[in-house]
């Protein structure tokens, strides 16, 4: 039996959050952490809201705190989570809790559209693909993989205090992407969207998204990149 | 609230469509029920074939057309699949001007692996490299490109609300849907002069499945509740590669890339099945070998309940700059690496080949009273939802997301110039849209009954055991009788919880409705369907017969009665591709 402790949310009975524990039954398995809320809520309690869709860890709906850290719960194995049996699922912090484990991102996306996450390139393109060299493309791996599950900008300090100006991790691993691509013509204006104090320069590099990122990317390394771009421009 | 055209789904097809009409400036709303990048399209790993001429500069769609249909075993429409494959080229690159970041050879170009069912030449040059890749995370890039650009081009997004049933005006037209705020629990009637579906597979009717949990065929079911017909609904595919256990699909790109299959004694099996493609052969005949291999005893592990799929003999490069996603997720849920050691694979539910019927602009289809097709006013689909009918009884790798993106932009294109031409549609009476709540009313007000979560099993347990890889008649019929018994205590599903505010509870008992009518479809043209063709395989009629079945299946949900329709054998620039037998 397995101690699972959920927090718990009703927008509309509940007056404060409260913490709820469920013994659930794994047969002994070293099941994924979805597996559990999944017994949880077609076993013991029907009411709990979560988020989730492929189970294979490339959707980013089921991005949440396990027993302290972000991750995926379709990825997350018990065995990688649980301490001394107990396992505490909480919602990714930092952002408004609508029910149970369902966060509001409405600011994490808009901080994603605020880089303006497309292909911009001002030449009428070609009648086939346009080329770009292997070595070119190289440059967008670690990049185009992000699956916009949160998990990074809830666990960065820099987010939690600026939400509304500090792009965070999540947006400027996208702006990278596309100021990386050498199909995209827009760099200088781009750069001058991110000159500000708060937008890229609030990463202190304190790297809690590299840590928790459950596809392995590391938006400490672009912003970075991104630091040094605007400092050559300015110079 | 009232728009142009409303899609309904936010995955790639959806996107497709949506994005053209808001480039034209029309006034275009997704409905999608979860966020758009959380769609099923992101799972899709191996890629998209189109014969674009990067890895063979003297490719031609039309040897990728012939590959289609018999791959289809001669019962896709052989107009829709020339459509498919001839515009092919110029929807891939224009993903490409999108964005999508595709993998690149050395010459700069789009890469291209090979895939099962491809050749050369009309079959008789050899295996062909036409699957256009983005690593083996094509379906990834391409969703969020397609998303990125839709945000670009000012779309609609109603995220988080769920379809629940279509709207009907007085003259039988479709003017919308009656949707939920799955947030705040809000019911609005969202009306359109056109209504896309674009909802996508619902592979979740079997319990060991790729699909996402969000697969559970919402189009279909409401396609059905509001009367119209399905076609081909029982051709489901079984990809040979789905991860032992999991359910979680390993690409044929690993295939493709020059992976095999072996039983336990470590054979290279696929090479007495299918002597020339071997493990390239088409998805249906490699998953039945499989089967075929563990029935009589030759499969591995404990159970001797799956094969293997080798891949170590490729080397750590080649897998972690091609297959990286899949090292990843074997990694995660076989505890396997496969650079050191082969995958455990079973065969498992991964495509509806069938769906909504419709013509290659997406305009939905049915059957009048004197056996003629009827385009139904107002609604349109397009992608794994609709039956156009490209993919026939058995779909080729790597052609799905090609549906969806030609499949989506032609539904755009076509209700972009009869938006220009004008679209003129009767306001629904309030009984229409009364009618079109009853559903939503009826699942809150049920306080006894089941819980859903054990019907769902006892549901996918059903399909699974009953209309597998191999089906047979008798069983087939006992499974029929096990689903008279569910519809009722499926319509009668508890719901516990009342609440208005992101009740996940509902949204589910919801689904499960859905669920059924697919899988009720899908049994009873199953056990109706008296030959084996594609991936339809019975134990009780083994042959192909193209006498009596040459044909698509129509199924009519007011009567539950099986129908025919003709396959479309006529393309427009290139003669016919005549059946015959289908070998690899």
């Amino acid at each position: 039996m397995l101690q699972v402790s959920l927090y718990r949310y009703s927008p509309e009975t509940d007056e404060a959050p409260k913490m709820q524990d469920f013994r659930v039954d794994t047969g002994g398995k070293d099941l994924m952490v979805l597996d559990v809320l999944e017994l949880v809520k077609s076993q013991l309690d029907s009411s709990v809201a979560y988020r989730r869709s492929c189970r294979e860890g490339v959707c980013g709906s089921d991005g949440l705190n396990m027993n302290g850290k972000n991750g995926l719960a379709c990825i997350t194995p018990l065995s990688e989570v649980v301490k001394k049996g107990k396992l505490v699922i909480r919602p990714l912090p930092g952002l408004p809790v609508i029910r149970d484990l369902v966060v509001d991102m409405s600011l994490f996306y808009a901080q994603y559209e605020k880089v303006e996450p497309y292909l911009q390139n001002d030449e009428s393109p070609p009648e086939i693909e346009r080329l770009q060299t292997p070595e070119d493309r190289e440059k967008l791996d670690g990049l185009y993989e992000c699956i916009l599950c949160a998990c990074c900008s809830t666990s960065c300090p820099s987010f939690w205090w600026n939400p509304e100006r500090f792009i965070g991790p999540a947006g400027l691993l996208q702006s990278y992407r596309f100021l990386a691509d050498s199909r995209d013509t827009a760099t200088q204006e781009r750069l001058s969207k991110l000159e500000d104090p708060f937008s890229v320069f609030r990463c202190h590099g304190i790297q809690n998204c590299a840590s928790v990122c459950p596809k392995g990317l590391n938006p400490t390394k672009a912003i970075g990149h991104i630091k040094s771009m605007l400092l050559s421009k300015s110079n | 609230m009232d728009f142009d055209g409303v899609i309904v789904g936010g995955g790639g097809a959806g996107m497709r469509a949506a994005l053209q009409l808001s480039k034209s400036g029309y006034n275009t709303a997704v409905i999608s029920k979860v966020f758009p990048t959380r769609s099923h399209t992101v799972s899709a790993q191996g890629g998209i074939t189109c014969a674009i001429a990067s890895d063979d500069p003297d490719d031609d769609w039309r040897w990728h057309m012939y590959d289609t249909v018999k791959g289809s075993d001669y019962i896709g429409d052989q107009d829709a699949i020339e459509y498919m494959c001839s515009v092919g080229p110029e929807a891939i690159f224009e993903l490409e001007h999108m964005g999508l970041p595709f993998s690149r050879t050395e010459s700069g170009r789009i890469y291209q692996r090979p895939f099962g069912g491809q050749s050369k030449n009309f079959g008789e040059g050899g295996q062909a490299a036409r699957t256009c890749a983005a690593a083996d995370r094509t379906g990834h890039a391409l969703l969020h490109t397609l998303y990125q650009n839709n945000i670009k081009n000012d779309t609609v997004f109603f995220n988080e609300w769920f379809a629940i049933d279509l709207v009907k005006n007085q003259s039988g037209a479709v003017v919308g849907v009656i949707a939920i705020c799955i947030e705040t629990g809000e019911v609005v009637f969202i009306k359109a002069k056109a209504t896309v579906f674009a909802t996508g597979g619902a592979g979740r009717i079997y319990a060991s499945t790729t699909n996402a949990h969000i697969n559970t065929g919402d189009g279909i079911g409401m396609a059905l509740r509001a009367g119209f017909p399905v076609q081909d609904i029982e051709m489901w595919q079984f990809h040979p590669t789905g991860i032992h256990g999991a359910g979680t699909l390993v690409t044929e790109g690993c295939r493709g890339e020059g992976g095999y299959l072996i039983n336990k004694d470590g054979e290279r099996f696929m090479e007495r099945y299918a002597p020339n493609a071997k493990d390239l052969a088409g998805r249906d005949v490699v998953a039945r070998s499989m089967v075929l291999e563990i029935i009589e005893g030759r499969g591995c592990g404990p159970e001797a309940d799956h094969v293997f799929l080798k891949l170590d003999h490729l080397g750590e490069e080649v897998l972690e700059t091609r297959l990286p996603g899949i090292c990843e997720l074997s990694r995660t849920f076989a505890h396997a690496d496969p650079v050191k050691e082969p995958i455990p694979v079973v065969p498992t539910c991964h495509y509806m080949m069938g769906g909504i019927p419709t013509n290659v602009h997406g305009q939905v289809l049915t059957v009048d009273s004197s056996g003629q097709d009827s385009i139904v006013p107002g609604l349109y689909a397009c992608g794994e939802a609709a039956c156009v009918s490209v993919h026939g009884a058995n779909r080729l790798g790597g052609n799905s997301l090609l549906d969806l993106v030609v499949f989506g932009r032609a539904s755009g294109l076509f209700i972009e110039s009869a938006l220009r031409d004008g679209i003129d549609v009767a306001d629904p009476s309030s009984s229409d849209v009364e009618d079109a709540c009853n559903r939503l009313n009826k699942v809150n007000e049920n306080s006894k009954g089941e819980k859903s979560s054990d019907l769902r099993k006892e549901l996918q347990n059903v399909m699974q055991n009953h209309f597998g890889v191999f089906r047979n008649g008798k069983f087939m019929r006992e499974g029929i009788e096990k689903l008279v018994d569910l519809r009722s205590r499926i319509y009668d599903a508890r719901l516990d919880d009342k609440s208005q505010q992101f009740n996940t509870a509902r949204i589910e008992n919801l689904e499960l409705q859905n669920l059924f009518e697919v899988a009720e479809a899908t049994a009873i043209v199953a056990e109706g369907r008296e030959e084996s063709r594609g991936a339809h395989a019975r134990e009780d009629f083994q042959d192909r017969d193209d006498e009596n079945w040459l044909c698509h299946s129509m199924y009519y949900p007011t009567d539950r009665k099986v129908g025919k329709r003709d396959v479309n054998f006529t393309p427009k620039t290139v003669d016919t591709f005549q059946p015959k037998i289908r070998t690899y």
